[in-house]
Order: structure tokens, then sequence, then C-alpha cells
């Protein structure tokens, strides 16, 4: 059994969550240049000028690339050869509330009726599995609330098919217009169950933009769901133009032979994740 | 063409009855920051009948909560945050005499006829760029609810502060002309 101590992981996500938060990665940099290039519209090509320059400050200057630094979602992926020593839970916890607070991020979870904020930014979201080796491998993925809240799910019949799927991601993505900071990245989720759609939508923002789909079958039908979206004229930041959204991931699983569940996570352009393994 | 306006607030009808969706404008002086909860506090305060901790009449209200400023900074990331989410409470400052919000987003029909109503205009900031808005924030205090942490009522003292007109004095709004543009019909 391979040992992993508790304060490597409080140390690795804190560090994590303050990188995540200030250095925008190279392949949203990257997908937001081409964007440039593929965008009509003056302002819309202005906005996306701006985002890049947004991205240059941050990482210089060292604040935040977006005041909303999120709910803190970590996907962690422990080997079945590993334990960590100590409370693993406690470890991303702390990790996150020192990353919080070290790095000038912006605590922004509060208790749903009273609206008190909880101050560190804890709770924080696990979706934790358990998989061959002895790594531990930790996504921090701080999630905004604007793009959040422009999300859906959708248990649909069976019948409604690839067009019905169609049909629901392009209007979610169509009726949240300038809200998720478009150019968003739209996660979709099809299949498993309720839950689980909305986590595969999650899971499926951890690929990096501009890798093809592991799943050649679905690798068409990004493709496809991305030029419809692109035909809405919604734009950067919703003032019309070409570039709605910079790509759509999509992840699979079979489900009940009476449902056809599907989950549209938009992510706005400030995505944020990084890596870790341990 | 859509025209270029530098304003100083606090803001007149004059100030804002030229301006048109899509023109640009860059804001100097003060403008009071408040989201969710300082917008609940503000309403209930008024309907009580109690003095406010802000000035309303001829201000501009940018919704923000920014990030904490790390030393040597006045502040942190100051991007807008959706602004629907204050559309329940707008109409009531917009009769009071607030002439302009900042934000993201769409507004309520509600919002966008008192506006007309009330000669004020909703002006949008980049969704997402924090960091370049902070650049335009030259000083920063808390003046009500500190203990809402972010959603603190602060007063922000900018300097060239770049926004674009979304909604005008004549219910014109960009977001849907702007898309209009854009839109691929099927044929």
């Amino acid at each position: 059994m391979r040992e992993i101590p508790a304060q490597a992981v409080v140390d690795a996500v804190r560090d994590a969550s303050i990188r995540a938060n200030i250095e925008l990665g190279d392949d949203v940099v990257e997908a937001l240049k081409r964007a440039v290039e593929l965008e009509e519209s003056d302002v819309g090509r202005d906005i996306l000028e701006k985002l890049l320059e947004n991205a240059a400050i941050a990482r210089e200057e060292r604040i935040p690339i977006c005041q909303d630094t999120g709910v803190a979602v970590l996907f962690v992926e422990l080997g079945q050869g590993a334990m960590v020593a100590g409370d693993l839970y406690q470890a991303l916890e702390e990790g996150i509330r020192q990353g919080y607070e070290e790095g000038f991020l912006r605590k922004s979870v509060c208790d749903p009726f009273t609206r008190k904020n909880t101050g560190d930014n804890t709770p924080i979201i696990v979706h934790l599995n358990l998989v061959p080796g002895d790594r531990l491998r930790i996504w921090v993925v701080p999630k905004g609330g604007g793009s959040e809240n422009m999300s859906r799910l959708f248990m649909l019949p069976p019948a409604a098919g690839w067009a019905g799927i169609k049909e629901k991601v392009v209007q979610t993505v169509a009726e949240a217009g300038p809200n998720p900071c478009p150019p968003t990245i739209i996660g979709v989720g099809i299949g498993g169950n309720f839950e689980q759609s909305a986590i595969l939508a999650k899971k499926s923002l951890l690929r990096l933009l501009g890798t093809p789909n592991p799943d050649p079958g679905l690798a068409p039908m990004e493709e496809e769901l991305l030029r419809e979206i692109n035909r809405t004229g919604v734009g950067p930041q919703g003032l019309g133009g070409r570039v709605t959204s910079l790509a759509v991931h999509i992840l699979m699983m079979p489900c009940h032979i009476a449902s056809l569940p599907l989950a549209v996570n938009i992510q706005c352009h400030a995505s944020r994740h990084v890596e870790i393994v341990l | 063409m859509d025209a270029e306006y530098h304003l100083t607030t606090p803001l007149s009808d004059r100030d804002v009855e030229p301006l048109r969706a899509g023109d640009r404008v860059t804001l100097t002086g003060i403008v009071y920051t408040a989201r969710d909860a300082a917008h609940r506090r503000l309403i209930e305060l008024i309907e009580a009948g109690t003095e406010l901790p802000i000035p309303i009449e001829g201000q501009v209200i940018y919704y923000v909560g920014p990030s904490p400023a790390p030393p040597g900074r006045v502040i942190g990331a100051a991007g807008p945050t959706t602004s629907y989410r204050m559309d329940p409470f707008a109409p009531r400052l917009l009769e009071m005499g607030l002439k302009a919000m900042i934000g993201k987003g769409k507004r309520s029909k509600e919002v966008i006829e008192a506006m007309v109503r009330h000669k004020a205009v909703y002006l949008a900031a980049v969704g997402g760029a924090g960091a370049l808005m902070a650049k335009a924030v030259t000083a920063a205090r808390v003046v009500a609810y500190e203990e809402l942490g972010p959603e603190a009522i602060r007063e922000l003292r900018v300097e060239r502060l770049p926004v674009v007109v979304v909604n005008d004095i004549l219910g014109n709004d960009l977001y849907q002309e702007g898309q209009e543009k854009y839109r691929i019909l099927d044929t």
C-alpha cells in the first residue's frame, strides 16, 4: 500500500486552487485566440481581445481572472493501491480553506436560507472514485455561479432521440443568452440517470479544449452541436456574434430503458481547472 | 454609428438622455457596489421608511462582489455579476432616481420599462474580466453591511470604467439587436 500524507494533499490543493483562479489555462487562451479569428462582429472581437488582456493582467499581477472564484469542485480518483494517511476529505477541505484565504480568493459559499457566508469557501463538493493504481489524482475545478445558474437537466422520453437532445442543448444556450458570460464551453451529459447525467456533464468540462473526444462516435456530435449553438447569434457576452461557445464536450453512458437523461452544464470562458497527481 | 461618451458621476437626466444602446461609455467618479443581499436590505429599509446608507438619486450601482484586495492593492478582481437577480429590486430604486446600473446579462420587462419611465440606463461591463475592470478602480471602502463580506456595499472611485449601453431611455435592447443581427435561421 502506498501511503500519501494528508499534509501533501492539503498543500497541493491549496496551491492548485490559487493557480486555477489566477492563471487561465493555455487551452482556454488558445481557444480564445482562435475565436478572435472566427468572430465577425467588431464588438465581439473587441470583447475576446479584452478577455485575453484580462488573462494576461491576472497572471502578471497575481489577481483572480474573475472575482467569482466559485464553489470548489474537486474530482478525485484514488488508486486502490494508495491510502491517504489521515482524513482525505478534511485534507481536501483544508487545502481549499487555505488557498482561498492565502490567495485572496473570494469566499462565495453561503447558507441557502439565511444567505450567511460560511466565511472560508467550504463546504467543498467532492466527486470521489476508486480506480486501479496507486496514485491520487485530483482536479481542482472552481465553478462560478453565473454559468451554473444557466445549466439545465432534462429527463427526455427515449423517443426524443438525438433531435430532442440537440433541441434542448441549443435552447438552453440560446435562452441563457448573455447571462453565463459567453463565449462558453458546453458540457453535455447523456444517459446514466438523474444525478449521473449532471456529473457526466460537469466531468466533460475537465477535458482540455482543442483535444478530441476519446470516443470517436461522439466527436461529430460535439461538432454538430457547436455549429448549431453558434448559429444562435448570441456571441461574445451576448452582444451578438458568431462565437457563442468555444466547444461542446459530451460524456455518455447507458441508461434505463424508460429514460433519456440529458444534462447541460454551462461553463463560462473563465474555465478553471488544475490537475494534481500525488 | 455607435458613439462614445465620457461621463462623470453623479449623473443627471441630461447625461443619460443622449445615450443609445450600443454606445460605449467610460465612467469616472463614485459608483456604489450592491448585489443580492445588499439589495434586499436596501428595499427593506425603504419599505420601513428608514434612511439608507447610500444616496440613490443620480447615482450608479455596480452589481459586483469583488475578490479581497491583496496587500498593496485597492481591490481584487471586480467584474460584473449577472443582473437579473436584482430585477425584483431595481424598479423601486429607479423610482428614487437611480440613473444607471452596471452588470451583465438580460433585464426583465419591468426593469426596462422602469428605465424608460424614470430616465435611466443599464450598462454592461465585460463579464469575467475581473482583473481588467479592477484597473479602473482607484479607491474602495466599505460603507455598509461589512458582515456580508463580498456582498457588502462599497463605495468605489473609478477612473474611466469601460461599459457599453445595453438598455437606453427609449427601451432599446442591445442584446436583442446584436443577437438578431448574427442569428442564422433555418431555411
